[in-house]
């Protein structure tokens, strides 16, 4: 515990930890200092001076040092002759701190005064009106009316666009300087800086495309004025006519909590539509952040093509059919005698349409089949990082392994706080095949080849082999509290294995295990699949072979058939297939019923985090007319098969899940909404302080406790590892790596992300090329397990030399290791 | 380093060089090298101080006659009469009228003019300033010498406290007490920064130092850097001074040649490394946390303050920041001691203080002087009087830290205190002496146009402040200024002190202030009457 300082602010006794700034401890004892460009996540600088308070010192004797008294023998204080910037002075034990004396609001008036002949003032057409930290401040401090009345406002052309997704109006600009330090400092995306100096001061953009960060809308949240907005919310809508509804971010396996605002809108046919997701604050999880794909990526909800009715295959087509006449054909099948049942279960389900799949599918002894190319969630439950455990806390003390992952693609917020954690004195260990944008704030960098992840784990638990290997094993070994974070660059389900083997070893035998910011931790691509492996399902070696031997397949949220053409052949042996969907999926276009079920903003249900939080999400929209949530399907189905499947609401199948499942015995839906006090205090109401984004008045959801925080016998089974059979194969090895941006589902209908997307290429080495005589830009032919594709040809000297990579989810059926054939097509020569 | 009989110096400023400076010192040397006078004659290249129009010019000592303009074709008989004959070539003389203030002190030792008292100047001028030799001959290196084998640090900080040192920088802090709290940090790793960046209108005294005797620097520093615990240096110059750059890079090398920098120095335990960073244009990084930002790479703007440099400076370092002119003190001083220091100027600024004069007087230039000289004594001796005797009105002080000097306090003794509490001050050096035909509205409108130009933008006050002033200011010197504009005034002006985050806001409200304080019926009349008494405001009726 750091030492306590003692400090008078306007008459009231703070007690706060010796170094925090005067306008912390202020907000402590809810006294509201008006800041413009301190920001309670970034170093303070003291640019704005809108934070002037007078700062009064206990004075000393300066021959024997004692404090000196006044005659009633309280301590004298003797206050600066200027006023000090609250956002850099630190507290010091006995100060005394006026925030309201005539002194300092004559300061802010004037600064806000100075401020303001600068301004457009354009606030009825500002994106910003109505939660825009000037209007606020104007209002609470500032003068009537300006004594300046020059008509030489800075003009400049309104909203331009700093790339697609951000536009800056220099006019408003108040040059506080936070964007550029967010970027610099927070996100180490040097991309914005200032140009010139004085009044021609200007936020420019050097980077190709412009503003090139994932992180960038958080710098419209911080902006204390209209001067960054995004494309996405540009004249959408004014803040005060929103609603908020809370939910969890869907793209990856963070959980970032986030706030929906919504509106029913003539212009949307008097439909409600969502407006624009902002960041909720949960220090536990995203602190004040969001990243872009998070951000941007919600317009899927609105895209048209969404299934609305049950469909029956009838004579070799799917027709429209009753609710009824659909549960009825799939009863049928059901009961049949012997069936051999498959439910494969993508992880985008909720635990609740995860539960109640698994409780139907068990009923037949059908196989839950998990639909995911990682493994080891049964190990993450086990030995998975322990509760309490907070990116926040871990510095000094901490070793942090990073393997197999490009973090930056893969989970951005987690790359963020691993950064974090690196600066605060944490050992960072990141090994992977290629460089990532971890590796800069790595003490030790591993590299090695693909396929070649387990042995690298072995030598570090070894430590022996080469030089770097025994240094990063040392550290890892010295540390207080260890965790292994790993990632699916350039795995498939084989490899991930033989991974996360290796790496539960290396935890187990360093005992780096049931206690706070230990264990381990995957990088898992959907957002729920941990909470799918909870709930019993299982990925599948030989998921083609299961799909083709069974009798009925249960798909949900998974389309094996769009993602690999032998998925979709074994699909075709199936006798019978079930599919539940929003979209007319190549997978649902080959069932024999599908049903139409709700997207994840038109219903309520709890994901299970990466770092097992569990989080709940509210119905943000009103669903549309038709579908059904899964796990309400799943329980009609259940119900007819004579189960006593829950289907009235998610908060009744929760109070089944947790008398059944491990860890999830204390999870109730009422619990899952407790709050829990988050530093810095922030609040919509001042949002100068830390910007327009949401205090977390919704819960912060409850981190369960693994197998091994419950001192319960663990069975993690075999860690003793198969050594990877070498391929012999002949062709290019190509090998999927995740990129942020790619072609799933949920991306593509957002629009403002369409020229970010990742490259349709395979991704190869300078050398690599040479050898098949290809060029940066050129389309090849790939031919993969009987397929022929056609994709471009990108080089990065960074990537190995001797193996291409290709993103997953990115209109290529690639999801493991494999070798394929190529061929370079010549273009046709112009007419 | 031989001896020799003579010494022939040629300008070689840009002025000069285009002039022909190159062939006059070709021919010259062809010239003493056909009559076999080359050992007897050493012939360099000086850089030059100031402005004036006999250029390229040949200084011949140890007469100090001085000779320009000089052509290339005069060299011959210049050799031929004064280094052969002995004989000076009147036709060829600068006339007095042409002489900078450094030429002036030339003849003042010749007995023309009243001695100015030379430390900081000492060497500069004299030797050459390329040759380290020449630097060793003339007491060099002989205080680092002193410092290493007799003194412990403490000692050094001692006796730099007792010669009551005081910052030239601008602001008058205490030498030795700053080189006190650097040195009582714990830290391993510390800094010594020489301040060369020297961007206050009218100021170039510290170039000349750095272009005249860049040696004394290095040696000054090193002592800095013994005397707090520092092993690293960095002297951050002006982007423009190209010259002092270059000598000061020169006589780098040429010190880790001799063993004066480097590992082990004067084989005591101390090493010592220098580095020359250039500016680029900002005046804002003469301030030393937007110097020590702009070393580190970043945008030159001043950093919050506290901590100070003394503990958290360059790259988070304990640092020393001293101006060029400070430095240049500190050999002479371990050399003589603090007590002799004290024996020049005043008891509460001991030592000398070097001028640059400029504006409406007969002799412009660089001279030093003792502390506590009268503003008058300056104008009457040095710049001999003013210029077609109209009467002294006004001077100004130098840029940001200096300010507006009211003829009514002309015999004020020039030094920090008896400034400070006339409610002016010294600045950094500079001294523009403005006639009755100066109109205070403009000269406080030119000086806020440069605070505009040169704020960084950093902090809301000073971007937007100077802005509006200089839009009042300008509108007065218009005929459109209102009374009320004038309380305006007096609020910016207040304000940009209060508020502003570094000293470029927090004085450059003074120009504003100084006018109103001592001229206000002056500039009321441009509002009242509409009329400017000095005749040089525009007063179109014209309003921004
Ligand atoms: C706007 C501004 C400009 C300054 N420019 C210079 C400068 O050019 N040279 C200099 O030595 N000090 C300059 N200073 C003062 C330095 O910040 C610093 O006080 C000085 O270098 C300390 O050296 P001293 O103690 O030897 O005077 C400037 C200060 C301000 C506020
Ligand atoms: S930034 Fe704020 S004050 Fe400025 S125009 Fe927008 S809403 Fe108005
Ligand atoms: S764009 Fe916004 S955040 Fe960036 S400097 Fe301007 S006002 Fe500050
Ligand atoms: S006072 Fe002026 S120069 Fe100094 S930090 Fe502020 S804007 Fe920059
Ligand atoms: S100066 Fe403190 S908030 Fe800007």
């Amino acid at each position: 515990m750091a030492d306590m300082v003692t400090l008078k602010i306007d008459q009231q006794i703070v007690t706060v930890p010796a170094g925090t700034l005067i306008v912390n401890a202020a907000r402590k004892a809810g006294i509201n200092i008006p800041v413009f460009c301190y920001h309670p996540k970034m170093e303070p600088v003291g640019m704005c001076r809108m934070c002037l308070v007078e700062v009064g010192y206990p004075q000393r004797d300066r021959v024997t040092g004692e404090l000196v008294k006044n005659e009633d023998g309280t301590t004298k204080i003797s206050f600066a002759p200027k006023l000090e910037t609250g956002c850099t002075t630190p507290v010091v034990e006995g100060m005394e701190v006026r925030t309201t004396t005539e002194k300092s609001n004559e300061g802010r008036k004037a600064i806000l005064e100075f401020i303001l002949t600068s301004h457009p003032l354009d606030c009825p057409i500002c994106d910003k009106g109505g939660e825009c930290a000037l209007q606020d401040l104007t209002m609470l401090h500032g003068p009537g009316k300006s004594r300046f009345i020059y008509d030489d406002k800075k003009l400049f052309a309104k909203h331009v666009p700093l790339g697609e997704m951000i536009l800056l109006d220099r006019e408003r600009c108040i040059q506080c300087g936070l964007c550029v330090r967010f970027q610099h400092e927070v996100v180490d995306d040097p991309v914005l800086h200032f140009y010139q100096r004085g009044r021609s001061l200007e936020i420019r953009t050097y980077s190709e495309p412009g503003f090139d960060s994932i992180f960038s809308g958080n710098t419209t949240d911080i902006c204390p004025v209209g001067a960054l907005t995004t494309v996405d919310f540009h004249f959408a809508a004014r803040p005060w006519e929103m609603e908020r509804d809370p939910s969890i971010c869907a793209h990856c396996a963070v959980g970032c909590n986030l706030i929906y605002n919504i509106r029913r809108e003539a212009k949307s046919g008097g439909k409600t539509v969502i407006k624009r997701a902002m960041p909720r604050q949960n220090e536990f999880v995203n602190e004040l952040w969001l990243c872009d794909k998070g951000r941007l990526g919600y317009h899927y909800v609105a895209a048209a093509e969404r299934l609305t009715q049950p469909l029956l295959r009838k004579d070799e087509k799917l027709v429209p059919v009753s609710w009824e006449e659909a549960y009825q054909r799939v009863e049928d099948k059901l009961r049949a005698e012997q069936v051999r049942l498959v439910t494969l279960a993508g992880g985008r389900l909720t635990n609740e349409d995860l539960f109640n799949f698994h409780q139907l599918n068990q009923s037949q002894n059908g196989k839950a089949v998990l639909y995911s190319q990682m493994a080891g969630g049964d190990l993450t439950a086990q030995i998975g990082l322990g509760k309490g455990s907070n990116f926040s806390d871990m510095g000094k003390g901490t070793a942090i392994l990073v393997v197999a992952s490009d973090l930056h693609e893969e989970a951005p917020l987690w790359w963020l706080r691993v950064k974090q954690a690196a600066q605060r004195g944490a050992i960072l260990i990141v090994a992977n095949a290629r460089p990532t944008r971890l590796d800069k704030f790595a003490n030790h960098v591993l590299r090695y080849e693909y396929g070649q992840e387990a042995a690298t784990i072995n030598a570090l638990l070894d430590g022996k082999g080469k030089d770097e290997f025994t240094q990063a094993a040392k550290a890892f070994s010295e540390a207080e509290n260890g965790l292994v974070i790993y990632g699916s660059d350039g795995l498939g389900l084989n490899g991930s294995e033989q991974l996360v083997k290796a790496c539960a070893k290396l935890l187990v035998e360093r005992g780096y295990y049931g206690k706070p910011n230990n264990g381990l931790l995957a990088v898992w691509d959907k957002p729920n699949i941990q909470g799918a492996w909870d709930m019993g399902f299982h990925p599948d070696r030989n998921l083609k072979g299961t799909l083709r031997e069974a009798d009925v397949a249960m798909i949900a949220a998974a389309d094996p058939a769009g993602d690999n053409p032998i998925l979709a052949q074994a699909l075709e042996e199936t006798d019978f297939v079930i599919v539940f969907e929003m979209f007319m999926t190549e997978t649902a276009k080959m069932a024999d019923v599908v049903f139409p079920v709700q997207a994840q903003i038109e219903r309520e249900g709890t994901y299970t985090s990466g770092e097992r939080r569990v989080q709940r999400f509210d119905i943000v929209l009103p669903h549309i007319e038709g579908p059904k949530s899964d796990y309400q399907i799943a329980a009609q189905l259940g119900r007819l098969m004579g189960l006593s499947t829950e289907d009235r609401s998610p908060v009744l199948v929760m109070n089944k899940i947790n008398e059944k499942v491990k860890g999830y015995q204390e999870i109730t839906y009422s619990r899952l909404a407790e709050r829990a006090e988050q530093w810095p205090l922030i609040s919509r109401a001042d949002s100068y302080y830390a910007g327009t984004g949401y205090e977390n008045e919704y819960g912060v959801g409850i981190q369960i406790s693994s197998s091994a925080d419950r001192g319960e016998e663990l069975s993690l089974g075999t860690l003793i590892l198969v050594e990877p059979q070498e391929e012999v194969a002949t062709g290019i090895k190509v090998v999927p790596v995740t990129a942020l941006y790619d072609r799933g589902q949920l991306i593509q209908p957002s629009q403002i992300l369409a020229k970010r997307l990742t490259p349709q290429v395979l991704l190869m080495h300078p050398v690599l090329s040479k050898k098949y005589q290809l060029q940066d830009g050129d389309q090849i032919k790939v031919k993969v397990a009987g397929n022929e594709i056609v994709s471009g040809v990108k080089l990065d000297a960074d990537v190995p030399q001797d193996v291409a990579l290709v993103a997953r989810s990115n209109g290529f059926p690639i999801s493991s290791p494999v070798f394929v054939q190529i061929q370079r097509l010549v273009p046709e020569p112009e007419a | 380093m031989k001896s020799v009989r003579s010494m022939v110096l040629v300008s070689s400023d840009p002025v000069s060089m285009e002039r022909g400076a190159a062939q006059v010192y070709e021919n010259l040397k062809t010239e003493i090298e056909t009559l076999g006078l080359s050992d007897e004659i050493s012939l360099s290249m000086i850089g030059d101080v100031g402005r004036h129009d006999a250029l390229p010019f040949v200084i011949i000592y140890p007469e100090a006659t001085i000779y320009g303009p000089v052509k290339p074709e005069n060299a011959q008989y210049l050799v031929e009469e004064h280094l052969y004959k002995g004989r000076v070539v009147p036709e060829l003389q600068a006339s007095h009228k042409e002489l900078t203030g450094k030429i002036a002190w030339v003849n003042a030792r010749k007995g023309t003019l009243p001695a100015e008292q030379r430390i900081v100047l000492q060497r500069v001028g004299i030797i050459d300033p390329e040759n380290i030799e020449e630097y060793i001959i003339n007491d060099g290196y002989q205080a680092l010498g002193k410092v290493l084998s007799e003194m412990s640090p403490r000692d050094v900080i001692e006796e730099v406290k007792s010669s009551g040192l005081r910052g030239r920088g601008g602001a008058g802090f205490p030498t030795g007490l700053k080189w006190g709290f650097v040195s009582g940090t714990p830290a391993k790793k510390k800094y010594v920064i020489c301040n060369g960046d020297e961007s206050e209108p009218g100021t170039f005294k510290d170039r000349l130092i750095l272009e005249g005797d860049p040696h004394s620097i290095i040696e000054a520093m090193s002592i800095a850097a013994y005397a707090v615990g520092a092993n690293e240096g960095f002297i951050y110059i002006r982007g423009e001074y190209l010259l002092a750059q270059e000598r000061l890079k020169k006589a780098i090398k040429q010190a880790y040649d001799y063993g004066i920098l480097g590992e082990k120095i004067f084989g005591s335990d101390f090493n010592f490394d220098i580095h020359v960073h250039s500016g680029a244009g900002a005046y804002i990084c003469g301030e030393e946390t937007a110097l020590i930002e702009s070393i580190e790479g970043k945008r030159g703007e001043p950093r919050a303050r506290p901590p100070y440099p003394t503990t958290h400076g360059l790259w988070g370092k304990p640092t020393l920041v001293n101006n060029v002119e400070t430095l240049a003190n500190i050999p002479a001083i371990l050399r003589n001691g603090g007590k002799w220091y004290r024996s020049f100027g005043t008891p509460s600024s001991p030592g000398t203080k070097v001028y640059t004069i400029l504006g409406n007087v007969n002799v412009t230039g660089l001279i030093e002087v003792p502390m506590g000289i009268t503003l008058r004594e300056v104008i009457a001796i040095y710049a001999k009087g003013m210029k077609r005797d109209v009467s002294f009105k006004v001077a100004q002080t130098g840029g940001s830290s200096g300010s507006i000097i009211p003829a009514s306090l002309q015999d004020t003794p020039m030094d920090f205190d008896s400034f400070q509490n006339a409610g002016v001050s010294l600045g950094s050096g500079a001294l523009l002496i403005c006639d009755e035909n100066t109109c205070v509205l403009d000269l406080a409108k030119v000086l806020q146009n440069f605070f505009k130009k040169e704020s960084c933008g950093k902090c809301n006050p000073c971007r937007i402040g100077n802005e509006r002033a200089y839009q009042i200011l300008e509108n007065i010197s218009q005929g459109t200024g209102t009374m009320q504009d004038l309380d305006d005034l007096a609020m910016i002006s207040k304000n940009l002190f209060e508020l502003s985050n570094c000293g470029l806001g927090q004085t450059a409200g003074s120009p504003i202030r100084d006018i109103l304080n001592h001229y206000r019926a002056e500039v009321e009349a441009h509002i009242r009457l509409k009329v400017c008494p000095s005749g040089v405001c525009p007063m179109s009726g014209k309003r921004l």
